[in-house]
């Protein structure tokens, strides 16, 4: 019986190995984990796939939907196994890096060489590491302020706040007019790490985030002083009624309270206008966007934006016709496709035109304009650290924390990396 | 553990054998063959189960040991990086970690205070004829049965603190100074977590209470009634007592269920808010597979074991000793 179970591993294990090493004319499976598990982009990309495997016809795609945590917990698993899928979701930056020091990533510099001069640089460099490419992107976008443009009337704030002082200013106004000024889900974490991020980049910098993740020295002033003007912040408490036990995408969730115009402002990504037409009644026009405002004296410029998208990278032991797929799905013509249902945001030079949605298109032009781009800090740094950044700016929020005991603790997280 | 009688038999045998150094007795032989057939039927029937029971109880077990001595992020094979008891010593200063340990306490402590006896009262009034007993009963088992998760997405809809349920009752109801901020505020999170458990978890000490209850012959009661003792002399004095073991059965499971407590936590609170919820087993996911320190979160998972194994194997020999007393003695002495 041990024998018969030992031989059946056998024959699956042998099998998939040949599929997946046979390439350039012989049959070959590509397994494709992404993240679109929901309209309107899983028919699109199926589509695509379908078209691929018309035109040839010795490959077969094995697309796998997975929901984002659950793909997280998912490819854990299975690189556990020392293998990753062929094609798979990834944010770059941290996790990506550590998947590349595993082994478990494919170095496809070469071979996209010829056409990923089409990508925006913006859109491409999370996925770039010491030089070397080893994902390409399918969306990408920045994070900024979705704000209620009749809220904002209300308090009778005319101009949306381009300096840290104006937000302030228009926080007390209209806290005095009775309105929430910030929706925010503390029990997710990651939607409050923006707030210290964007912070800190205006106060030091884009290069100031560089160094401290190279020196692994987070503990300098300019952090802690980007944790101070959170804090001159949350003490003006801001924030909706039950905030810290409040999820992002929940019924009373941030989008929702955001949605149903019971705050005036979040600070939240590209992605904010589809998820609050999903939970709740939707602004419709008064939804507008503001980029995050500079900080007096801060080096940073209001165009530098923070952000990021998604991408795939493609595992180590991928047949070459992966990567030919991943051409396929990035044409401007499929891209634009990819676009135009207003799912994403352009990452192919020429298409910007397929932007339809009045609220996607404020992100485009945003992002037209930017100078300078920073991953996500949860994405980009080794993950221990990133979540030590959302957990820490999240006792900051809650109080419990001091700016200095945050700038401490992720200090202390990055050097026991 | 093997009945010395047969150990000795078995002694017997070998040294049978040893003398026999020739061609061997018929008697011996046949014995042997039959011993044999016997040992292949025990084996045929026990591999599968024990197979599996290797490859999904004991490997994991053995390679979350492995893994916990290492720095490892999961990615990869095997872990290279061979820190010896970092992780430990790294666990016992770790706030979060100690914070765990007294949640769990404080929810082991309540259990035992609030829901236990809750349960039994319940058992015991449901256990008089009444009308609709059975549809009591049913409706107190059910929440048992639903899954956690479902429970859980439940309350947050339930405790939400400006749209749920729970405020707008006691807003409704003219009990406004019982409204709270339930999940929303590190100082109430437990005790709404603790609401949840019991809401969710009583139903099924009161089943088994109920079913303990029942195993008590009326005769006994009746005796006691006619010796002249009151309700409450009886309670003490003769249902109390004879419900011990299943008592004693409950508390085990409800302490092993609160040093495992995961789902429940999960959807409710993730842990927060600022880790004022967390229980080990969340602590041991957010790192491993947020954090990706899968070295670290193996150690924790390894201190969950061996604490369920410690309390496990204490208590049943020390406050149990008596309930599995028959089980294990009695089948000795009729060998």
């Amino acid at each position: 019986m041990f024998a018969a179970a030992a031989l059946a591993l056998a024959g699956c294990g042998g099998g998939g190995g040949g599929e997946e090493q046979a390439s350039g004319g012989g049959n070959v499976t590509i397994e494709w984990w992404h993240i679109q598990n929901i309209e309107p982009m899983r028919p699109v990309w199926e589509a695509m796939a379908k078209e691929y495997m018309a035109a040839h016809p010795n490959v077969k795609i094995n697309i796998q939907p997975i929901e984002n945590e659950a793909f997280k917990a998912k490819l854990t698993t299975v690189t556990q196994s020392g293998k990753a899928p062929d094609i798979f979701q990834t944010w770059g930056g941290g996790v990506l890096a550590q998947q590349v020091e595993a082994g478990l990533v494919k170095d496809i510099t070469q071979d996209i060489s010829s056409w990923s001069g089409n990508f925006l640089p913006i859109a491409a460099q999370p996925y770039q590491i010491d030089g070397k490419t080893y994902g390409i992107p399918y969306d990408t976008g920045m994070v900024g302020f979705w704000y209620n443009k009749k809220l904002f009337a209300d308090a009778g704030i005319e101009q949306p706040p381009a300096t840290w002082s104006e937000l302030i200013d228009a926080v007390k106004k209209l806290k005095e007019a009775g309105i929430t000024p910030i929706a925010l889900a503390g029990k997710a974490k990651w939607p409050g790490h923006y707030w210290w991020t964007y912070l800190a980049m205006r106060i030091g910098g884009l290069q100031s985030i560089q160094q401290a993740a190279e020196s692994k020295n987070w503990d300098t002033p300019d952090f802690v002083a980007a944790g101070q003007k959170l804090k001159e912040l949350v003490d003006l408490k801001p924030f909706q009624q039950g905030f810290l036990g409040a999820d992002y995408q929940t019924p009373d969730g941030q989008a929702a309270t955001m949605g149903n115009g019971k705050a005036a402002m979040e600070l939240m990504g590209q992605w904010s206008p589809t998820v609050q037409k999903d939970t709740s009644k939707d602004l419709g026009d008064d939804l507008g966007f503001f980029p995050f405002p500079t900080v007096e004296g801060g080096k940073g410029a209001i165009t530098e934006v923070m952000g990021g998208g998604g991408g795939f990278a493609v595992g180590a032991d991928a047949p070459a016709e992966a990567v030919d797929f991943l051409k396929y799905i990035s044409t401007p013509e499929n891209a634009g496709r990819a676009v135009a249902t207003g799912a994403f945001q352009p990452v192919v030079k020429g298409i910007e035109d397929k932007v339809t949605d009045q609220h996607a298109k404020l992100v485009t032009e945003n992002l037209g304009k930017a100078t300078g781009a920073q991953l996500y800090l949860d994405q980009y740094l080794p993950p221990a650290v990133g979540q030590q950044i959302n957990d820490s700016t999240a006792e900051l929020i809650a109080g419990t924390k001091t700016p200095e005991e945050v700038a401490k603790t992720i200090t202390q997280t990055a050097q026991s990396e | 553990m093997r009945p010395p009688a047969l150990t000795d038999e078995r002694r017997r045998d070998a040294s049978h054998a040893s003398r026999q150094s020739g061609p061997a007795g018929e008697g011996t032989l046949s014995r042997r063959r039959r011993r044999i057939r016997t040992w292949v039927t025990i084996v045929t029937f026990i591999l599968p189960a024990l197979v599996l029971f290797c490859l999904l109880v004991l490997a994991p077990i053995l390679l979350a040991m492995y893994a916990s001595v290492f720095k490892w992020n999961g990615f990869g094979i095997l872990p290279q990086n061979f820190v010896g008891l970092d992780n430990f010593t790294r666990m016992f200063q770790d706030e979060i970690f100690l914070g765990d340990l007294w949640r769990g306490l404080v929810l082991v402590i309540l259990s035992l205070v609030v829901q236990l006896p809750l349960a039994l009262g319940v058992a015991l009034l449901l256990n008089q004829p009444m009308r609709g007993r059975a549809v009591y009963r049913l409706l107190f088992f059910a929440p048992y049965v639903i899954s956690e998760v479902i429970a859980a997405v439940l309350f947050t809809m339930v405790f939400s603190e400006e749209r749920g349920l729970a405020n707008r009752v006691l807003d409704f109801v003219g009990l406004d100074a019982l409204q709270s901020t339930w999940l929303s505020d590190p100082s109430t999170v437990m005790y709404t977590l603790f609401i949840v458990m019991t809401w969710k978890y009583f139903g099924f000490h009161m089943i088994i209470y109920l079913a303990g209850r029942q195993s008590i012959p009326n005769e006994v009661i009746e005796a006691a009634a006619i010796d002249g003792a009151n309700n409450r002399q009886i309670f003490r004095h003769v249902t109390l007592p004879l419900l011990g073991p299943t008592i004693r059965i409950s508390i085990f499971l409800s302490v092993i269920g609160a040093i495992q407590l995961f789902d429940l936590v999960w959807v409710l609170t993730g842990g927060g808010p600022v880790h004022a919820s967390e229980t080990m087993a969340v602590t041991m996911f957010e790192y491993g597979f947020k954090r990706y320190q899968v070295g670290y979160a193996s150690a924790i998972s390894v201190v969950m074991f061996i604490l369920s194994l410690v309390f496990a194997l204490g208590y049943q020999r020390w406050v149990m000793s008596r309930d599995t007393q028959g089980a294990i003695t009695n089948m000795r002495d009729q060998r």
